[in-house]
C-alpha cells in the first residue's frame, strides 16, 4: 500500500508540529442560521451555548435574511439545484447571466463573470490576462488567494510597503520597461481593516501608464455612501480597470465571486481563466439569493447605514474603555493586543462571557501584532453591541490592559 | 568593494525594512531571516542589475544567494567579472 505506516507517521508528526507550535485550527460548530445570535457547541461534545457573533463577514446581516431565504427557495424550485456542467458547455442559464449585468451595474463596470468564489476569481484572473512580458506590483498585505493567483501566472511579480505611494511610484517607475504593468490591491485589508488609498493610486497608474486591480471583498454593499467599495469612498468610481469581490461576505455569505472590470478584461477571463473553465459556476439557488441581495441594496441604503452607524458606536465604546484598537473607519476593528497567547486568553474568555470573537497571531498576522478581531453587522442591534462591550471591559480589567498604551501591553506580557 | 556593501545595504534597508529598530549588517540573513520575501527579491534583482549593469540569470538568483549582503556582493561580483 502507498500509504504506509511510515507515510501515516510522517503526517501524524507533521499535524503534531502544527499542534505544539499552537497554531492548530479547530472549527467550532454553529447549530443555527448565520446571524447576530448564534448556537454554537464549544468545544466539541458540549451543550449548546447561545453567544454574540462578533466575527462574521456578514456585515449587512443578509445571510439568513427572510427576503433572500425566500428568493433562494423561489432559485430552487424554478432553476433546479445544480448545473452538472461548466459554463461553457450547458452550465450558463439566463440568472447567471442576469447577475452579471446586474453586478456590472452595481459597481459601474464594463462587463462582469462570475466565479465558484472570489478565490478562484483570483486564482485565474491574472494568468488569463497577462504574460511572461508584464509586470505585478502588489501591496505587501494582498489576500491569501491574490498571492495564490500571481503564483500561477509567468508574468514578473514585484511588492510595494503597504499602502506607501512613494515606494509604488519608485516600483513603477523601475517596471517601466515592461509591456503591461498592474498595480494589486485589497479595497479594504481584512486583517488591519485599513482601506486602500485609491485615489492616489489611480492617479499613479495614470502617470505611469499602468492598470490598477482591486479585490474588494470586504467593500461590496457597503463602503461608500451607496455601498458600491472603495472606488465610489476614494471618487475614483467607474476608474477602476480590475474588481474582484465575493458573494461570500456581505452579499448573502453563501458562495462565489466575480471579476468585473474592462469589457477585454472580463471576456479574456471567459476566455482562458481556468477555474472558469473546468468547474462549475454558482449553483441557481445561490445566483438567486444575490439577485435579491443586490435588489435590497440597490432600492435603499438602509443596511450600510446602519452597519456604519454600528461601526461607529462600537469602536468609541472600545476607545473609551482605554483598548487599543487599529486605526480606520471600516467595520472590522481590530482590538490590539500583541501577544499570542494573551489573544487566545481573551478570545477564551470572551467566550465564556457569550461573546464569540477570535484571536489571531502569527503567522496570520505579523510576529507582535496579535489581536482579536472584532467585525460589526448591520444585524447586530444596539443592544448586541452593548453586552459585547461589557464582556470585552470585563476580560480587559481581568487582564489589567484598559487604558494601557501598545508599549505598557507588551512590557507586561512581552511579544 | 565596501562602496558596493554599503550601496546595497542601504537599498535593501530602504527597500525592506519596516520597522526602524532593526538592527541591519552585512551578514543579517535577509531571506532566511523573513526580511525578505521571495516574492520580493525580483526589485532587489533589478536593482543590482541596473546599479552594476550586469544580467543575473534566475538559475542564479537564488535565496541562498541573496540571503546576506555578503553573499549578494559575491555574486555581483562574479557577474562584474
Amino acid at each position: 500500500m502507498g500509504y504506509s505506516d511510515k507515510v501515516r507517521k510522517m503526517y501524524q508528526e507533521q499535524i503534531k508540529g502544527i499542534q505544539d507550535a499552537g497554531i492548530f485550527k479547530q472549527e467550532r460548530l454553529i447549530h443555527s442560521s448565520q446571524a447576530a445570535d448564534i448556537e454554537v457547541e464549544y468545544p466539541a461534545g458540549s451543550s449548546l451555548k447561545k453567544v454574540i457573533n462578533m466575527c462574521a463577514n456578514n456585515y449587512l446581516g443578509l445571510s439568513s435574511h427572510p427576503e433572500v431565504v425566500k428568493a433562494a427557495h423561489e432559485g430552487l424550485d424554478s432553476r433546479g439545484y445544480g448545473m452538472s456542467s461548466v459554463r461553457f458547455i450547458c452550465g450558463t442559464q439566463d440568472i447567471h447571466n442576469d447577475l452579471e449585468k446586474k453586478v456590472t451595474e452595481f459597481l459601474g463596470t464594463e462587463d462582469t463573470i462570475l466565479f465558484p468564489s472570489c478565490m478562484d476569481a483570483n486564482a485565474g484572473v491574472f494568468e488569463a490576462i497577462l504574460t511572461d512580458e508584464d509586470v505585478m506590483i502588489s501591496d505587501r498585505l494582498v489576500h491569501a488567494s491574490i498571492i495564490d493567483g500571481i503564483r500561477l501566472c509567468s508574468a514578473m511579480h514585484d511588492t510595494f510597503k503597504h499602502s506607501n505611494m512613494k515606494h509604488l511610484e519608485k516600483k513603477l517607475i523601475l517596471h517601466a520597461d515592461k509591456r503591461l504593468k498592474v498595480v494589486i490591491t485589497d479595497g479594504v485589508f481584512s486583517m488591519d481593516g485599513d482601506t486602500a488609498k485609491l485615489y492616489e493610486m489611480v492617479e499613479l497608474c495614470d502617470k505611469y501608464d499602468a492598470m490598477i486591480f482591486v479585490d474588494d471583498s470586504h467593500s461590496t454593499g457597503f463602503i461608500g455612501k451607496t455601498g458600491r467599495g472603495t472606488h465610489e469612498h476614494c471618487g475614483v468610481f467607474g476608474k477602476i480597470d480590475i474588481i474582484t469581490t465575493t458573494f461570500g461576505k456581505a452579499l448573502g455569505g453563501a458562495s462565489g465571486g466575480c471579476v468585473s472590470g474592462r469589457k477585454e478584461l472580463v471576456e479574456m477571463c471567459r476566455q482562458k481563466a481556468r477555474p472558469y473553465l473546468f468547474s462549475n459556476t454558482m449553483a441557481p439557488v445561490i445566483v438567486a439569493g444575490v439577485l435579491k441581495v443586490l435588489d435590497i441594496l440597490s432600492g435603499s441604503t438602509e443596511r450600510r447605514d446602519k452597519l456604519e452607524a454600528n461601526t461607529e458606536y462600537w469602536r468609541k465604546g472600545l476607545t473609551e474603555a482605554g483598548f487599543v484598537l487599529q486605526p480606520g473607519d471600516t467595520p472590522i476593528v481590530p482590538v490590539m493586543l500583541f501577544n499570542a497567547k494573551l489573544s487566545q486568553d481573551f478570545s477564551k474568555d470572551l467566550y465564556d462571557e457569550g461573546i464569540y470573537a477570535i484571536g489571531f497571531f502569527f503567522p496570520v498576522v505579523p510576529n507582535g501584532k496579535a489581536r482579536i478581531r472584532t467585525q460589526i453587522s448591520a444585524g447586530h442591534e444596539i443592544h448586541h453591541l452593548d453586552k459585547a462591550l461589557e464582556a470585552f471591559i470585563k476580560v480587559g480589567k481581568k487582564y489589567d490592559i484598559l487604558g494601557k498604551t501598545k508599549q505598557e501591553i507588551i512590557e507586561k506580557y512581552g511579544l | 568593494m565596501e562602496e558596493m556593501k554599503d550601496a546595497i545595504l542601504e537599498y535593501v534597508i530602504e527597500e525592506y525594512v519596516e520597522d526602524e529598530d532593526e538592527v541591519m549588517t552585512y551578514d543579517t540573513p535577509l531571506i532566511s531571516g523573513g526580511i525578505v520575501d521571495s516574492f520580493s527579491m525580483v526589485s532587489l534583482k533589478r536593482f543590482l542589475e541596473a546599479k552594476y549593469k550586469i544580467s543575473i540569470p534566475d538559475e542564479k538568483a537564488s535565496p541562498e544567494a541573496f540571503d546576506t549582503v555578503n553573499k549578494i556582493v559575491e555574486l555581483v561580483k562574479e557577474f562584474i567579472g
